[in-house]
């Protein structure tokens, strides 16, 4: 591997290096120049909590956080070899005797809540999708519908998630009982939340893909006598990828936003939550631990987008 | 010349504007026989491609009708397949899978996978693209994609071949190309074809008979005439030919002469300056529903 990169390097010209050292350092540069910023304005910055704190801080903290998830992930797997040996010889005992198995009660670490968080937005961004997509299919495809609803997704497009969870939460109490749930409600309610923020530009940027749809290609398909179905597979659809999936990566971005507020309002567990934790905790390594929350969270959406745009790539016909 | 193969009876195409309906054809009569090439010629706005929609069925005439092999045509339908002029390929399709997609829905039930496979490939390789089907077409020239457009058509067996304009967005060696090759592929199958155009050369060269539609609005047939050159045809050949000569001079005359655009440029600057606007407003906005 290391052979090959020398290669690789070797075989470059000098005007190549050049230009390949100067795309990596001019965003090297601008994350170093940020640093030294941050680094000697944070301690001007005085809270109730001390400091704001600088880049060590929020450094050190992050090896903090991930030190607790490993030391809880260690607690978590003595407990349960505790739990199987003590069930062993229960059963050992007495055949018939009804084992418990429980799960380990420890608190979630700040990567339990990254791994919540991430399940959540992407369960609410999936089933804003799956109402999305064929609601736009059928609003582009016929002209009067579209005109019937237009109105209705300009005046719900730009509610904020905190006007809707109060709404979902209650719903969600109201309607979603039952002895075993299979989902805890604050996932539901934050789920449902991200969904209702997130659906809105995929709907319209898929109404618009399939609106636009080429006359040419329109005709071709009436002359074919394409039935409703294989027009909208063979024609509509794939003409209207790319506008789907520039509709897609906007809302999966609001999706994740709209997440970490709604987890915050709702305490539904998640990064959100942890950044309201590390608040209301107000020791004296909360804002560098929320800082750590804030800089995960930007990662992690950056991480999101890039997802979506590799699999806009395999999919999109024109990429 | 056997018995009529199309038929178009008293046509005419009204289309609805804010200023009341607006008279873009007015009864056309046109009777095509069995095998036929004919070239529908005229200046733009004349509503020649009105005539065409209404044949493939993508438009329904006002008044009178289209009759096609004693059956009358209401809507749009594989037996009357059409080249469109930006060839009208799935971009996301390769060339192989678009003629496909036609081949599939035409002959489900008639040809098994096997000979739908050959029948694709056999009409790829009539218009000489069989070597780019796994391409798509924006990997291809423009030249290359109208063939494969013709070859999509070609393959559902039509009863007469409808082509609008097809080779108008190409550049003059290309479409030279693709007229000899039409030509080669239309001595072979002997389809009835209607095509739209601009080109005087390619109107003579290509057909039995030029239909020369008179200016709009409510345009109709002006003149029809039959081209008696023997077949196959040479283009350098003819280019000296007394016959081919002259009816490349009766469709100029036509044209120019006979129905010259009431505008000229200098007159049609002067009409937009003035407020009445007259002919010229007239015919642009016949434009918009004939190429519609």
């Amino acid at each position: 591997m290391a052979a090959r990169s020398r290669n690789f390097l070797a075989r470059l010209s000098p005007n190549e290096l050049v230009a390949a050292g100067k795309e990596a350092l001019l965003p090297l540069i601008g994350i170093l120049v940020f640093l030294g910023f941050w680094h000697l304005a944070a301690p001007q910055v005085q809270t109730s909590l001390g400091a704001f704190p600088g880049p060590a801080q929020v450094w050190e903290q992050a090896g903090q956080l991930w030190q607790e998830h490993a030391n809880q992930r260690e607690r978590a797997s003595q407990f349960i070899a505790m739990q199987e040996q003590r069930n062993a010889r229960i059963l050992a005992d007495n055949p018939d005797a009804e084992v418990r198995i429980r799960s380990y009660p420890g608190a979630p670490t700040f990567i339990d809540q990254i791994g919540t968080s991430l399940v959540t937005v992407l369960s609410g961004f999936a089933l804003a999708t799956l109402i999305a997509v064929p609601l736009g299919i059928v609003f582009g495809l016929n002209r009067y519908f579209q005109a019937a609803v237009n109105p209705l997704i300009q005046i719900f497009k730009p509610v904020s998630p905190l006007a809707w969870l109060p709404l979902v939460t209650m719903v969600v109490s109201a309607t979603y009982v039952s002895d075993d749930p299979m989902f805890q409600k604050s996932f539901l309610t934050s789920m449902i939340t991200v969904t209702l923020c997130s659906l809105w530009p995929t709907l319209i940027n898929t109404s618009v893909g399939v609106a636009a749809v080429n006359p040419d290609l329109l005709n071709v398909s009436k002359v074919l006598k394409l039935s409703f179905w294989t027009h909208v597979r063979k024609v509509v659809l794939p003409s209207s990828v790319p506008m789907i999936f520039t509709g897609l990566r906007v809302s999966l971005g609001i999706a994740w936003m709209v997440l970490i507020a709604a987890e915050m309002l709702a305490q539904s567990p998640g990064l959100g939550k942890f950044v309201w934790d590390e608040f209301q905790n107000g020791s004296s390594q909360s804002l560098s631990r929320i800082m750590v929350a804030v800089l995960a969270i930007g990662f992690i959406g950056f991480l999101l987008d890039r997802v979506m745009l590799l699999i806009q790539k395999k999919v999109a016909w024109n990429e | 010349m056997s018995k009529t193969h199309l038929e178009l009876t008293g046509v005419e195409m009204a289309f609805d504007t804010p200023k009341g309906p607006f008279v873009a054809l007015d009864n056309v009569n046109l009777k095509i026989q069995k095998g036929e090439f004919v070239s529908l010629i005229g200046h733009s706005g004349c509503g020649k491609s009105t005539v065409l929609n209404i044949v493939a069925g993508l438009l329904q005439a006002s008044k009178g009708g289209c009759v096609l092999n004693g059956h009358e045509v209401n809507s749009p339908g594989p037996e009357r397949a059409v080249v469109f002029q930006n060839h009208a390929l799935m971009p996301w399709l390769t060339v192989y899978e678009n003629v496909e997609l036609a081949v599939r829905q035409v002959f489900r039930k008639s040809m098994n996978r096997k000979e739908r496979r050959d029948w694709i490939t056999h009409n790829l390789e009539l218009v000489n693209m069989a070597h780019a089907a796994n391409k798509r077409p924006g990997e291809i020239s423009g030249g290359m994609a109208q063939r494969v457009g013709i070859a999509r058509a070609l393959a559902m067996k039509p009863s007469v071949l409808l082509m609008d304009e097809p080779f108008g967005a190409l550049d003059a060696l290309t479409r030279a190309h693709l007229q000899d090759s039409l030509m080669e592929i239309q001595q072979e199958l002997n389809n009835t074809v209607i095509m739209i155009t601009h080109d005087v050369d390619e109107a003579v060269l290509l057909s039995d008979r030029i239909i020369m539609m008179t200016n709009g609005p409510a345009a109709t047939v002006g003149e029809d005439l039959h081209i008696d050159l023997p077949r196959p045809r040479n283009r350098v050949a003819l280019a000296d030919d007394a016959k081919y000569v002259h009816y490349r001079q009766e469709v100029l005359s036509f044209l120019y002469e006979k129905q010259r655009k009431l505008e000229s440029l200098s007159s049609r600057r002067a009409a937009s300056a003035s407020t009445q606007g007259g002919e010229s407003a007239k015919v642009e906005k016949e434009k918009q529903p004939a190429s519609a």
